[in-house]
Parts: C-alpha cells; structure tokens; sequence
C-alpha cells in the first residue's frame, strides 16, 4: 500500500436501492483502489472494492480498439440509420446520464426503456391503477411498529435494509427499536431473512394474489373461502392474526420483492399489495414501498417520468412520447424482432434476457456503454469503456423511497462518464440528423 | 437589441394604463433607448404587458412526480410534440417538464412558483426545474410540519428557531417559506390518520399549538426580510366553516405581512359535516381592511383537477369522495402528502360553490394587488385555464351565460347571484397576473416594464374574447429573447431559479447536526444542497440586504 491514501467521509454505496451514504472510504490513490469501506455491507464492501482501473482500451469497434471519438461518431451514425432504435439499461447510472439518454431519444423518435421493465415494472402499473400509500425509509425507522416483508430476502439482496432502515434502528416513537417491532416475512421458503421475523409465513409458490386479496376481505370485515387456507398454504387462523396486528399497529409498512412482481400475478400481486396496505388506512397508519434493486433505478422512473409522463417503456415514434407496457418494453421490441439498432446503458441484457430477445440483438448493431466487459458489450458493435458512478464520478442518484442524494467520487478515471458520452453522442446525433431531415441540405439560400 | 413600437402598454406599477409607446430591450433588461437600427417588431394592434407570474402552482418535484406517473390516461390524450427546437412531452392535468415550460410561455407566462417541497425533496425538485424551459422559477420549501423545529419551538429557544429557518431555506436553495396545515402531520402519521382541526389545540406530544407554530413563522420570516413573507396553507381546507380559522390565521399576523394560499379554499361557512356556505365576503372584507395580508385565489374550474398537497388527511378526504386511486407520501421529519385526481362538476353543488366563491373573491376586491390570480394549479384546475377565467372576469355577459349553467342553489349562497356588474380592465388583469404577485413576491425586476426590469414582456394580439386573446400570445420575450414569434416557438431557452439566502450563524448546525443522526435516515453532510444543482439562477435579496 502506497502513502498517498484519501479517506471519503459521508459517501455512497450505489450497489442496490437502499443507496446508505454513510460509507467512509479509504482510497489508496497511486493504486487508484478502494482499501477500506466502513459502515458497507458484505455487497458494498465487494462492489468498492472491485472497482479498480483496468488498462482497457476506451472504446472497441467491431472489437478493435478505438477512441471514444471514434466510438461516439460510430454510435451516431448508427442511430441516426436506423428506423426503430431503441436505449435500455440506466438503472445503474447517474440522473445526470440518464436526462441525456432521454433527450437522445426524443431527438431520434426511438424507444427508451429501463430495468424497471423487468423488475418492478409492474409495481409502476400497479401504481397507476390504484396508487400507493408510501413513506421515506426515515419515517419507518422514527414511527413503524409493524414491519412486514413479502416476496423478498433483504438478508442477502438488501443487508442493511434491517440495520440502518426497518428492523433494527430505535427511532423517535419507537425507542427500543428491534423490541418495539414485530416483523413478519411472507415468503415461499425459508430464507437467511427468516430469522429476522417474529413471524414467517410460508406460502405456496404462485398463490400470493389469493392470499392479498383474502387479507382484503378479512380487513373489511368479510368472509373467506375456507379452501383458500389448503391452496395458499396458510391457515386462516394465522390470517386473521395478521389482520389484527395489521389492524391494531400504529404505523404499519409492507415492503415487497420481486417474489410478487416477477411471479404469477405481477402486477395483479404489486396492485393487490397496494390495494391492502390503502386499505388498511382506514383503521390505522399503513404504508407500503417496493424495495428496489439496483442503485439508480429509481432515478430512472423518476427522470423518464418527469421528461415524457411515464415511467418507463415510452416510445417516441410520432414525435411524443407514448406508453404501452408489453408493446415499447425493450425484451418485447428486441423478442419480436422491431429494434433494428440497440444502445445498452449500464445495464447486462445480454446476460439475463430471454432467448429470443438476445438472439435479436445478436442480428442488430448494439452500442454498449459500460464499466466492465459483460456479455452484452461482447456482442455490441460500439462498446465504450465508461467511468463507475459513485467511485469515479459525481451525479444523483435516487433511493428507492424517492430521496436524492448526491454521490461524492473516490478517485478519478481516466474514463469519461456515461453522461459524458451521452452528450457527444446527443451532439452528433443532432447534427447529422438536421442533416438527414433538410429536404436540400446542399440548397444554399440567398 | 428589440424595440418593441405602436403596442398598447399596460404596466400598472409604472401607472402606464394603454398607453402607446415603445419599449426597448437590450442584454436581457429593459432600456430607455436604443440605436434606430435595433430589430424592430411592430405591435400595432397589440397589447403588451410584463411576463405574466404565477405566485402559487405546483409544477415539480417529488409529488408533483407522483402525480405525473400516477396518470397515464391524462398524458395519452394531451400529447405535447416536440419542433425543431423544443423537446416533446405530454400534457394533461399534470405535464411533463418541458411541456410545463413551453405552455406556460405560451400563455404569456414568464415566471412560475413551486408552492409546495420538502426539504429533503429540494433537490428533486432543482432536477427537474433544469427541465423546465424557458421561464424563470423558484420554490416554496415546507417548514411548517418539521420536527426539529417544532422541538425548538416547545424548548422556547426563538432564537435558535431563527437561525435553523435561515439555515433551511439556504440548504434547500428555496424562494420562501410555506406552511401547510400545521401541526397537522403529527396526528396523521402518529395517531391513526387523525387531523387537527382547532388552531388552539395542543399538537401530540409537543406543548405547542398550530396557532404558535403560525405566530412563530410569521415573525421570525418577517424579521429574516425574505422577499416573500410566509406562504399559509391554512388549517382546515375545504372543511365546512373554516373561515373563522382563516381569520384567525390572518388576525395571527397581527399586522406583519403574510400570504394566505388558494384563499377560496378556505373561506367557507356552515357546520363541520355538513354542506358549507359562501364566506367569501367576509373574507374579502378582512383582506380588503389589512394591506399586510396577500392572497391569492385558488380559483375552482370545472374540469379535470388533482388534489395534490402536504395536506395528506385533506387528500384522504378527497379520496372518500370521489373514490378514486390515492397516493399518501409520508416525509420523515418533513411533511406529509396526499394527491388524488379529481374532477369539479357544475351540477354539483359543493363544485359551484367553490367556483362561484372564487369569483366572489375576485368581484368583491377593492385591492387587486394583494388578491390576485391562481388556480393552485393543478388542485383548483390547469394553469392552462387562465384565460377563461380571465374571460369570467372581463366579460359581465359571458359571466352570466356561464352562471346560468351551474347549480343554481349554490350560486343563491352567494353575491352571484345579484348579477354583479363588475368586469376587470386590462389594467387590473396586468395586476393580478404579473405587477401583483411581483410585488407580493418582493421582485422588484419582475412585473413591470420600466427601465432596469428584466425584458420579460408578452405581446398579444387584441380581441373581443378574452379568453382567445389571452390563450395565445403573438410574441413572448423572455430575457430580451424572442422566444415566441407569431404563435411560434424560434428558440428554446433556459430561464433563472429563483431564491434567497438569508444570513445565518452557522453555529445552529451544531444543534440540527446530532437531531439528523437520530432521526433522519440520511447523513447531515449529505443533505444541504449543493450549488451544482442550481445551474443559471439569481439570489434575490432580502429586505435587509437591500
């Protein structure tokens, strides 16, 4: 270890939703590696670690070694060729990266969509059919009483889901923290969160809407098909249970995986779950808030939101935007074979699509922006080399309750950041289709 | 350079009331003179006015967010396509940024308040102001709820309450101070969705009323010199009798200036629980009677709304009523908020009361610079309704025809009902739209056009109906540039945010320091916003920086 070490006080961990900004980190600035990240969890501590700078070319072009000079005139000229380009990823990127890739498909008439489309996309059209009683991480660790997971395992997924926002903290109306909780957990098997629950709940895989729907009726004072107790696997006794702690608490909180939005149901589960938790305000206090994946994702909902009206799966095509989940969501554009050129943004499709869809993007020039070599930028024409956002550069990023914060860098790269390229390519998009669009662009006017 | 010539002006506080003349603009100000060869657009026919500035709306950030999402089949029927040189969105009740900044312009607006953020949402809400294209904005941030502050206030440390409020509005980078029914937030989220409902109640578990709380704001802001004095959600909206709460809450003042938001909202008579009646005249009249009180309308359209508030145990009653989705967003320390899409019915009775209560307001005003324009869009209606309700006060008979539609045991509740004779002038439309809510704002380069103002100027081209002259300006300036070229956008531009940074002593943070790590869930380092957030943007003085 050299002598020129930095320490960074009050940094964040951009390595899943709950996005802790009480890292302080220690830099060995000569190895340009982080050595110490304290307060991270076993997740943190291995994403700060990992990120070195590795001596990579900045771009490759059909595999060879280019500029991003090269690479950004290349993937402009790609987009502007192609009739139905499409950008998908940004879930792991900045808001700052993500507002450009926006104004990049607004210019191009393309379709834009982000890993929420295989998340908790269907949370977000729950949310537009019923809405959502919710509160910042803050609010359940000063007041809930009543913490109740479902279809999720944040031991493993979200380790200090528990220590730093739901569990365990004491809190300004909950002073003996962990002691002034009940927790439950809802899951299909026993996982390491199992023993973080007063109560578990072990569901039969694929019955989750039932059992949502007869809380509901037993919420509202309702009867129950007694068969429901053999086909979800729960007994209706520790239903109604439930419903009185749920009932009786007085700030309640049900947090939900994608054990419900990625299952049987979707988002008939996400709406049935927020259906549950408004209902229940009318007895007490009763929120309810996905816990979300990746760094940045919900950051993209809320820059796709605020730039074309919706979330994600907008389309562009007429000139304005358009949503229709199912049709300009990217793994059924790339499966039906309609994108004729791709541009991936910190994010691995590649890796974790179905067949069909990376078969497509196999037979289609994808430019990819990443930090590392994954699958998708082995198979893109374009792939840039990008700096990590949270380690090398600046920029906000949203928790997933909604709250920004703003990302202090470790060290720098010799990379430019994904906004960085996201503007140069915006610029030369511009210019050639300005170009493309003058009927005589030859014509000189007097 | 642009010399604007043979254009009708009306720029109230220069006491220019139509008078032909031209004005000149240069570097982003208006100028007294220019070179003869300066572009010259030709406004004969026309009538100009400054910018026009909407003093309470609620255009972006977190819930505003909410409510964009929450709506897609509003955005699909709306849709806003982009041109050469502006970006696409949608519309509807709540648009997409850019779209926000386009129509606002393309109405005559140059200048727009957020009235509603959480502190912690500051941020959010400077994002997506980046976003917002061609008009000037700021925001309001919400301290009328928060925790720290409230345990100041029961400790009886004044002081200290003063430098924490300076402090909140610099790290928020805010415009002014807001409260929304204060004292409110602790029974909501604390004891099972309860509400206040007496601004002489004790708040849970703090020795304090919402009375205290509206006392304490108004002199500590007023002492800060903020250019705007503290912006009043009242306690009680919408419920039946609550104007004798809005009176009190303005009594409060005891002569120091305050703002009282979408007045029309809480100016209502009758028994709790039951249907409320008009008390619109004994509102106007104490407005009327006290030039330290500002309001602005809150006027009702019929149409397409959405609740969306700090007021969350408003928005759950909301939601009873009309029985639609429902969005409760809990802020921790902060605020509560509630949104919910409604719609206002001219058969029913409690809409046209609303409506008719709003006139009322405006008709009974012998002071058009301290009551003046809003919708708090998008709760009472769209900002996009502007200049028909600009037609309903101009034109006596369109006033009538319009009446005639509604529900007619509502509009007997009020002085409507008498056919009032009363239509605004030009001049005082200028008012209520821009010299108005500039002064009430403390901005003293907006509203008007005398030399050294900032070259916001509109030009429409006159007509009979008000409402179509107003729905479309011929030309837009906006900082000297012609954005808006007969009915057509030339150019995209970026406008100013807004705000005010009061001196502090920044010995407070040793005291909100130790408050964040027990309470909040994010560091205190991590929470002040940072400069990079504003991008182009102006600190406009305070009272005692002037």
């Amino acid at each position: 270890m050299s002598d020129n070490i930095r320490t960074v006080e009050h940094a964040t961990c951009t390595f899943c939703g709950c996005v802790c900004d009480d890292m302080d980190l220690t830099v060995d600035m000569d190895a340009k590696r982080i050595t110490k990240a304290k307060n991270a969890c076993t997740l943190g501590r291995a994403w700060f670690a990992e990120h070195t700078i590795e001596d990579r070319p900045f771009a490759l072009i059909d595999g060879k070694a280019a500029t991003t000079e090269e690479a950004v005139e290349a993937a402009a000229q790609i987009l502007v060729a192609a009739r139905l380009p499409i950008i998908y990823g940004l879930s792991d990127t900045t808001c700052e990266a993500q507002r450009q890739a926006v104004a990049i498909c607004d210019l191009m008439h393309g379709n834009i969509d982000t890993t929420t489309s295989v998340c908790h996309g269907p949370s977000g059209i729950a949310f537009q059919g019923v809405g959502e009683s919710t509160a910042t991480l803050g609010e359940i660790k000063n007041r809930a009483d009543l913490v109740i997971y479902w279809g999720g395992n944040p031991a493993e997924s979200h380790p200090r889901h528990f220590t730093r926002y739901a569990v365990t903290p004491k809190g300004r109306y909950v002073p003996n923290g962990r002691k002034d909780r009940y927790v439950v957990l809802v899951d299909v098997r026993r996982t390491p969160s199992a023993p973080v629950a007063d109560l578990f709940i072990q569901i039969k895989p694929g019955h989750d809407f039932e059992l949502l729907w007869a809380l509901r009726a037993f919420v509202k004072g309702r009867k129950v098909d007694p068969n429901l107790a053999e086909r979800t696997g729960v007994s209706l006794a520790t239903m109604e249970d439930l419903v009185k702690r749920m009932k009786s608490c007085r700030y309640g909180v049900l947090f939900f995986g994608m054990g419900l939005t990625m299952t049987r149901g979707r988002h008939f589960n996400s709406g049935a779950v927020l259906a549950l938790a408004t209902d229940l305000n009318e007895f007490t206090h009763f929120v309810a808030k996905p816990v979300r994946g990746h760094g940045n994702v919900t950051g993209a909902d809320n820059v796709v939101s605020w730039q074309t009206g919706y979330p994600f799966g907008v389309n562009f095509s007429r000139g304005y935007p358009r949503f229709n989940p199912g049709e300009y969501t990217t793994v059924d554009l790339l499966a039906r074979g309609e994108a004729d050129a791709a541009m991936i943004i910190a994010s691995d499709p590649a890796s974790n699509f179905p067949r069909p869809a990376i078969e497509h993007m196999k037979r289609i020039p994808v430019i990819a922006l990443d930090t590392k070599p994954t699958d998708t930028t082995q198979l893109a024409k374009v792939a840039f080399t990008t700096s990590t956002y949270g380690i090398n550069t600046s920029g906000t990023v949203y928790r997933m309750d909604d709250v920004p914060i703003t990302l202090r860098p470790a060290f720098e790269s010799p990379y430019p950041s994904d906004e960085e390229v996201l503007i140069a390519i915006k610029n030369r998009v511009r210019e050639l289709l300005t170009k493309k669009r003058t009927r005589f662009p030859n014509l000189k006017v007097a | 350079m642009l010399r604007i010539s043979n254009g009708r002006i009306y720029d109230p506080a220069n006491g220019v009331n139509g008078a032909v003349r031209d004005i000149c603009v240069n570097a982003g100000k208006i100028v007294a003179e220019l070179p003869a060869a300066a572009k010259r657009i030709d406004a004969q026919g026309m009538v100009i006015m400054p910018g026009g500035i909407d003093i309470h709306c609620h255009i972006a950030g977190p819930k505003v967010n909410l409510a964009r999402k929450l709506q897609p089949e509003d955005h699909r029927l709306d849709v806003h396509p982009g041109t050469a040189v502006t970006r696409s969105g949608t519309g509807g009740i709540v648009p997409s940024t850019f779209a926000t900044g386009y129509r606002y312009a393309a109405l005559g607006y140059t200048t727009a308040m957020e009235a509603a953020v959480t502190p912690i949402g500051a941020r959010h809400v400077l994002e997506e102001f980046h976003d917002i294209p061609v008009i000037d904005k700021g925001f309001y941030v919400l301290l009328g709820n928060n925790v720290f502050l409230y345990d100041l206030l029961k400790a009886g440390r004044r002081e200290d309450f003063r430098q924490a409020v300076a402090w909140w509005v610099n790290a928020t980078k805010a415009y002014a101070v807001k409260l929304v029914n204060p004292g409110s937030d602790e029974l909501w989220k604390g004891r099972r969705n309860a509400n206040i409902t007496d601004i002489n109640e004790n708040i849970d578990s703090f020795d304090l009323t919402p009375l205290d709380v509206i006392k304490a704001f108004i002199e500590t802001v007023n002492d800060l010199g903020l250019p705007h004095p503290p912006h009043i959600h009242c306690n009680n909206l919408g419920r039946s009798g609550n104007y004798a709460t809005t009176l009190d809450t303005m009594r409060a003042a005891e002569g120091r200036r305050a703002h009282i938001a979408h007045v029309q909202f809480h100016s209502y008579g009758g028994e709790p629980g039951k249907n409320p009646t008009s008390k619109g005249r004994e509102i106007a009249d104490y407005i009327n009677n006290h030039p330290n009180i500002t309001a602005d309308i809150g006027q009702v359209m019929f149409g397409k709304a959405t609740a969306m508030t700090a007021d969350a145990p408003l928005a759950y009653l909301l939601r009873g009523i009309s029985g639609n989705k429902w969005v409760n967003a809990d802020t921790e320390c902060e605020s509560g908020c509630g949104i919910v899409p409604f719609t206002y019915h001219e058969k029913v009775y409690i809409h046209t009361l609303q409506w008719a209560i709003g006139l009322e307001l405006f008709l009974l005003s012998k002071d058009p610079w301290r009551l003046v324009l809003s919708t708090d869009h998008p709760n009472g209606g769209s900002f996009m309704m502007y200049p028909r309700l600009i037609r309903l006060l101009m034109d006596r008979d369109f006033r009538n025809q319009e009446i005639q539609k509604v529900n007619q045991k509502a509009i007997r509740q009020t002085v409507l009902a008498d056919k009032l004779d009363r239509e605004y002038t030009l001049e005082e439309i200028a008012i209520i739209t821009r010299a108005g809510p500039a002064r009430a704002l403390g901005l003293k380069d907006k509203g008007h056009l005398g030399v050294g103002a900032d070259a916001d100027v509109t030009i429409y081209d006159e007509h009979e109906d008000k409402e179509h002259m107003f729905s479309t300006p011929r030309y837009l300036i906006k900082d000297g540039v012609a954005v808006i070229e007969d009915h057509e956008f030339r150019c995209d531009h970026e406008g100013r945010v807004l705000h005010t940074a009061p001196a502090y002593d920044a010995a407070i943070e040793n005291s909100i320091k130790p408050f964040f790590e027990d309470n909040y869930s994010i560091v205190f380092e991590n929470y002040a916003v940072t400069d990079r957030y504003l991008h182009h943007h102006q600190v406009i003085p305070t009272v005692l920086e002037r």
